[in-house]
């Protein structure tokens, strides 16, 4: 079994906004291209053309229904890939000392040359974050990119993780949890961002943000009513309107200015 | 084991070189950066100084390195060798296939030029495919336009200039409130995305109108559910509110559109002066004087010897209590009260949300303005609103209710794209006198004025096998290519010999009764001859038409060929700046093919087809990039505006031998920026026509009117009413009349009246997923993985009434035929409509992919279902099952009904399986290059 550090000098994760994420899955294939091509084994795709096409992912996008107490049913898509745990019960549970969670940042890892292959971490993550490559017989998972956000190589705007340079809607942000000033801590508190299962005690360092409420228009009606108290009741007094509205715009002089 | 860390790498190289080009995943041609190693494509990312996504890319286009190495490429040119739809083929060279290309081709130009049918599906290079037709003669050319969203560029073209995504874009870094149309999900797909990240991010409000609640919609801040085919009569409720409550842009109105020009009592066509320039009467003096006469005031509110204007017109019709909530929200499924609620938010947004920006600017009557008047009220549409019979006029009604609210082309609202805002009037007309040996008399497509621009031989038949611009769809704009084998296989309007296709699965997903298709395709004559005698086809891919062509054209991959996002074609500008780019081969074709538009450049140098060929019979471009770079469509105007002359010109210039290199250079593309003062208003402002005319774009400067009222819409009912020499015939007069209003109308889609809506209760869609597109994504492993097979989705009523359960199967039936597919359930969907995923359902033997591929087991199309006739009337004609004005195809009108059936092996109709000319993938991939 392996230890986890006491503590990190810093908290690298993400703040996933479910509130914008459209469910376009760019973030899950720009994640399989860059770690196919990076960081240790490339993700596997078995029987990729064929019956039962079964790939490794590091990070998936689940859509899940909500039906309201009222309303009409709500649609949220769900991204979801390791949330970099400060408690990782993946680690613990890790007989080779593989799986480790890094001092320097808080990023689990798994040193694939230690990797015995024996899926225990899998049973242990409670949120179904890392998947064991059928090729190469080890466990991937989520680097957040470790490859990336440190490279000298990259500019240093790309020193983000793939997902969140690629997100189209801007849904995916990467800082550090543990400066309150950052960019990550100020979003998690503005909008509420809330750990993923808290009451399993492991203490994820990434965060979601809430679908905002949704189908409050005609709740408001009372307030928008008077916006449409119609200038008449009939054609006849709409296009006597029509000509003192016409006169008091500032571009239009009145026609008894004018004749 | 206590905490030890392995020493890592954080910093190890990316990749040998990055080449910049430009995504062919979708239409949205976004910028991206190919990481190469060794020689082969590592890794794709989006361009961060790409003015389409800045950086960002989707699912497919990261997905990229997966196309361009999938296994079902095709190899080197095929021909058929078994019967047509077997898939035999034989594997031929270049030389023989060109050559066999040219014994039919230059038979049938000395012959008979229309007797060659070239449609060109989902082509990026649309103004060189069009000059390749028109030079050599035929009239039937188009591309794909007309069964994807004709509607909403012609609606938009002839109402205000320009539509959405490749004309214009929401302002998004103003609007308040964006409000969405129909399934988008599809087109301008990043832009869209960051659009409303950004909305997002500052809390503006989202409505998504649109009978599925999945993709931008399940983001949507209020979600309206409408029923299918009903948006017009939403709209035109909205409209009806508005004006009601004066919650209109009154100044805007007056100056912008043509809701002051004077109708005609008599004709209702416009009043006009000597020169036929439409009159208005001027609120400041009382004259009635042409629009454009400097320093007058337009009247919306005036008479002239009993001709009122057209805004008059306009609100008595929407006025009437017919367009009233309450009239329309039973057949819209959206209560009175929601409607009510919106467009009152709407008001509020526009006129109470209003603001100024500090920028003057001078309109085209002379008048300086000291700011810009900001309405933050954006919208946009698709294919949702498109695809229906009615789809013409609810995409007019749509432009009206913005240019209402004044927010076209403000700070906030609506904005043009270069070379946008442009008008019906600026366009060609469409063309198509054919002669042996001889080109076309000018450019097929284009915008109709009147009956006396329909594509007519003189006997009054139809000119084009398509029949586009006859009095059956006037103005069909993009052509029809959904109706060509159709046509083709009837004789009707004529035969042809024939059939030459790019990038277009007709006998699957990109035909409605696809079944029927593969049938017209194979039929044969009383001799055993096919009835279409040849057939060409142009891919990269093995899709399921490969099986259908005499001769495959093989073309490369996206990252191995040359193409330009050109200015004369669908360019990638953004609303502040004219932009254009090119793909260029960051890598070499490892298969013996060449870029489609290569070869149709040494089809017309072996037919020496003028346009194509130098004075002294010589050919004038060896290939497609010599063509880009050296082509000139008006004197210092070709395909591409940057770096022209010596490099430093835009728009305008001399060819510049080096222009491709320095569009590599400059990272794949080219942006030259609107000045401040001329990036609104601009269909009237004096600094913006002087810019497009400096750019190129026009050769002087075109202000014009918004035209709530089409007056080339009135001609057409004229005509209909027995007005004129050229007349339609009598089976038509009263459709013209009824659907060619010049203000915007609804009427049901015509499927409610040629089935019985109670023997047919549901309404039935596609949509495309952000993460596929058409059917290119089957054949790529880690995007099939996202979507591999598509599920029917049952609203909630539906799927309690007949006792639906997980796993279940359902028989679907329309009047046209029936399918047997897998049912999933969906809360957030209409109460009366199905929905499936677009074009996942794949033939066994296609794409490479294995025979029991979920694609093809599980995966089913709706396109059975649909006919691309309406159902036989009796009176012996062909009636199709399109927009009566555009002919955009009527996909959307679809109604069926819905038994549950016992869970079979898989969907019906299967078909047997295409013999693979590219033999099958792999079982595993391990993709890593380099080092």
């Amino acid at each position: 079994m392996t230890t986890l550090p006491t503590s990190t000098d810093r908290k690298l994760g993400l703040v996933i906004d479910l509130d914008t994420c459209v469910g376009c899955h760019a973030c899950v294939i720009s994640c399989k291209g860059w770690n196919t091509e990076n960081y240790g084994a490339p993700l596997a795709d078995e029987d990729p053309y064929g019956a039962d096409p079964a790939g490794t992912f590091l990070n998936r996008v689940h859509s899940y229904e909500v039906q309201p107490e009222t309303g009409a049913t709500q649609l949220i898509h769900f991204p979801k890939s390791c949330l970099h745990c400060t408690d990782a019960p993946c680690v613990t549970v890790c007989p080779t000392g593989a799986s480790y969670k890094r001092v320097e940042d808080g990023i689990v890892l798994v040193n694939e040359s230690d990797c015995i292959g024996c899926g225990l971490c899998a049973w242990a993550c409670p949120y179904g974050a890392r998947e064991l490559d059928a090729a190469e017989g080890v466990m991937k998972k989520c680097t957040l990119c470790v490859d990336r956000i440190y490279n000298a190589h990259l500019p240093e705007e790309d020193r983000v993780p793939a997902c969140v340079r690629t997100c189209p809607a801007g849904a995916r942000h990467f800082g550090d949890f543990a400066d309150p000033e950052s960019h990550v801590s100020r979003l998690t508190a503005e909008r509420g961002g809330i750990d993923l299962m808290p009451e399993q005690e492991t203490r994820p360092v990434n965060k979601y943000l809430p679908p905002r409420p949704k189908d409050r228009l005609q709740e408001q009606v009372d307030i928008l009513a008077p916006l449409l108290a119609p200038v008449s009741e009939d054609s006849a007094g709409f296009f006597g309107w029509l000509d003192k509205a016409l006169d008091r715009l500032p571009g239009a002089p009145s026609k008894d200015e004018t004749r | 084991m206590p905490h030890t860390q392995p020493s890592l790498d954080l910093s190890p190289p990316v990749s040998d070189e990055i080449r910049k080009t430009t995504c062919y995943m979708c239409a949205c041609r976004c910028g991206i950066n190919v990481h190469i190693k060794d020689g082969k494509v590592a890794y794709i990312e989006g361009n961060r100084d790409h003015p389409v996504n800045k950086g960002v890319l989707c699912a497919k286009g990261s997905a990229g390195i997966m196309q361009h190495n999938a296994p079902s490429r095709l190899r080197r040119p095929l021909r058929r060798v078994g019967p047509r739809g077997s898939g035999e083929f034989q594997e031929i060279s270049w030389d023989d296939a060109l050559s066999i290309a040219c014994g039919w081709l230059e038979n049938i130009r000395h012959d008979a030029p229309e007797k060659l049918a070239f449609f060109t599906g989902r082509d990026q290079s649309q103004s060189f495919t069009s000059f390749w037709a028109q030079n050599y003669g035929t009239p039937n050319y188009a591309a794909h336009g007309g069964f994807c969203s004709v509607n909403m560029a012609a609606g938009g073209i002839y109402t205000m200039g320009g539509a959405f995504w490749e004309f214009g874009q929401p302002d998004w870094d103003h609007t308040r409130l964006f409000m969405l149309f129909g399934v988008a999900e599809d087109h301008d797909s990043n832009p869209i995305k960051m659009g409303l990240g950004k909305l997002k991010a500052r809390g503006a409000r989202v409505i998504g109108v649109n009978p599925i609640r999945s993709g931008y919609n399940a983001v949507a801040d209020e979600w309206v559910g409408i029923t299918p085919g009903t948006d017009g009569l939403f709209v035109l409720a909205l409209i009806h509110c508005l004006i009601k409550a004066g919650k209109i842009d009154l100044d805007y109105l007056s100056r912008y559109t043509n809701a002051p020009v004077l109708l005609d009592q008599e004709t209702g066509l416009f009043l006009r002066d000597d020169d036929g320039k439409p009159l208005v009467r001027d609120r400041r003096g009382g004259a009635v004087c042409a629009f454009d006469t400097p320093g007058i005031y337009p009247d919306l509110n005036a008479s002239h010897d009993g001709h009122r204007t057209v805004f008059q017109h306009m609100a008595e019709r929407y006025l009437s209590p017919e367009h009233a909530p309450e009239a329309v929200a039973a057949q819209c499924g959206i209560p009175a009260e929601r409607i009510r609620a919106i467009a009152a938010e709407l008001a509020r947004v526009a006129f109470d949300e209003a603001f100024e920006i500090a920028c003057e600017w001078t309109d085209f009557r002379g008048e300086t303005h000291s700011s810009m008047t900001g309405r933050p009220v954006s919208m946009h549409a698709m294919r949702g609103v498109s695809a229906h019979s009615n789809g013409f006029q609810t995409c007019r009604a749509l432009h009206v209710l913005q240019i209402l609210l004044g927010t076209v082309e403000v700070p906030g609202g609506f904005r043009f794209k270069p070379p946008y805002p442009k008008p019906a009037e600026a366009h060609p007309t469409p063309h198509c006198w054919a002669r042996p040996d001889a080109p076309l008399d000018g450019p097929h497509l284009g915008f109709v004025r009147g009956p006396e621009d329909l594509a007519l031989k003189p006997d009054g038949s139809p000119a084009r096998i398509d029949k586009a611009f006859t009095w059956e769809n006037p103005m069909s704009a993009h052509g029809l290519m959904h109706m060509v084998i159709s046509n083709a296989h009837a004789g009707d309007p004529y035969r042809i010999d024939t059939l030459f296709l790019y990038m277009a699965n007709m006998s699957w997903n990109s035909s409605m009764n696809s079944g029927g298709v593969m049938e017209m395709l194979t039929d044969t004559d009383e001799n055993g001859d096919y009835v279409i005698p040849h057939i060409i086809y142009s891919d990269a891919y093995s899709s399921e038409m490969v099986a259908y062509a005499d001769l495959i054209l093989p073309d490369t991959t996206y990252l191995e060929r040359h193409d330009c996002i050109s200015l004369l074609d669908r360019p990638i500008c953004e609303a502040d700046a004219a932009a254009d780019a090119i793909r260029w081969p960051v890598v070499q074709p490892d298969r013996d093919v060449r870029g489609f538009q290569t070869a149709l450049i040494q089809l017309a140098n072996r037919m020496k087809l003028p346009g194509f060929t130098n004075d002294d019979r010589s050919p004038k471009w060896k290939d497609y990039a010599d063509y880009i770079v050296s082509h000139e469509r008006r004197p210092g105007i070709g395909p591409l505006a940057g770096f022209r002359g010596d490099g430093s010109q835009s728009g305008r210039g001399e060819v510049n031998p080096e222009q491709l290199d320095r569009y590599i250079e400059n990272g794949g593309f080219f942006v030259n920026h609107i000045p401040e003062g001329a990036q609104y208003y601009k269909p009237w402002n004096t600094a913006y026509q002087e810019w497009a005319v400096g750019m190129g774009l026009f050769d002087s400067p075109q202000p014009y009117l918004f035209q709530l009222y089409v007056e080339p819409m009135r001609k057409f009912q004229r005509a209909a009413e027995g007005d004129g020499e050229r007349q339609p015939p009598d089976h038509l007069r009263q459709r013209i009349i009824q659907t060619m209003d010049p203000f915007p109308i609804w009427y049901p889609p015509f499927e409610d009246a040629n089935v019985d809506p109670d023997d047919f209760p549901v309404h039935a869609l596609t949509q495309r997923p952000m993460a596929m597109y058409h059917s290119w994504g089957s054949q790529n492993a880690w995007l099939r993985q996202l979507h591999g097979h598509n599920p029917l989705y049952l609203p909630t009523r539906l799927w309690r009434q007949h006792g639906f359960r997980d796993g279940d199967w359902a028989r679907v039936t329309s009047a046209h035929g029936s399918i047997v597919v897998p049912v999933a359930h969906h809360g957030g969907l209409n109460e009366n409509t199905i929905w499936t995923w677009n074009a996942i359902g794949k033939r066994k033997g296609a794409w490479a992919l294995s025979e029991d591929a979920p694609e093809a087991t599980r995966g089913f199309l709706l396109n059975h279902l649909i006919h691309e006739l309406q159902p036989p009337k009796g009176d012996g004609l062909r009636w199709s099952n399109s927009d009566p004005i555009t002919g955009q195809a009527a996909w959307f009108d679809l109604r069926v009904k819905i038994e549950k059936v016992a869970a079979p092996d898989e969907c019906a109709p299967a078909f047997p399986p295409l013999r693979s000319p590219v033999g099958q993938g792999p079982a595993e991939l391990t993709w890593k290059v380099g080092k």
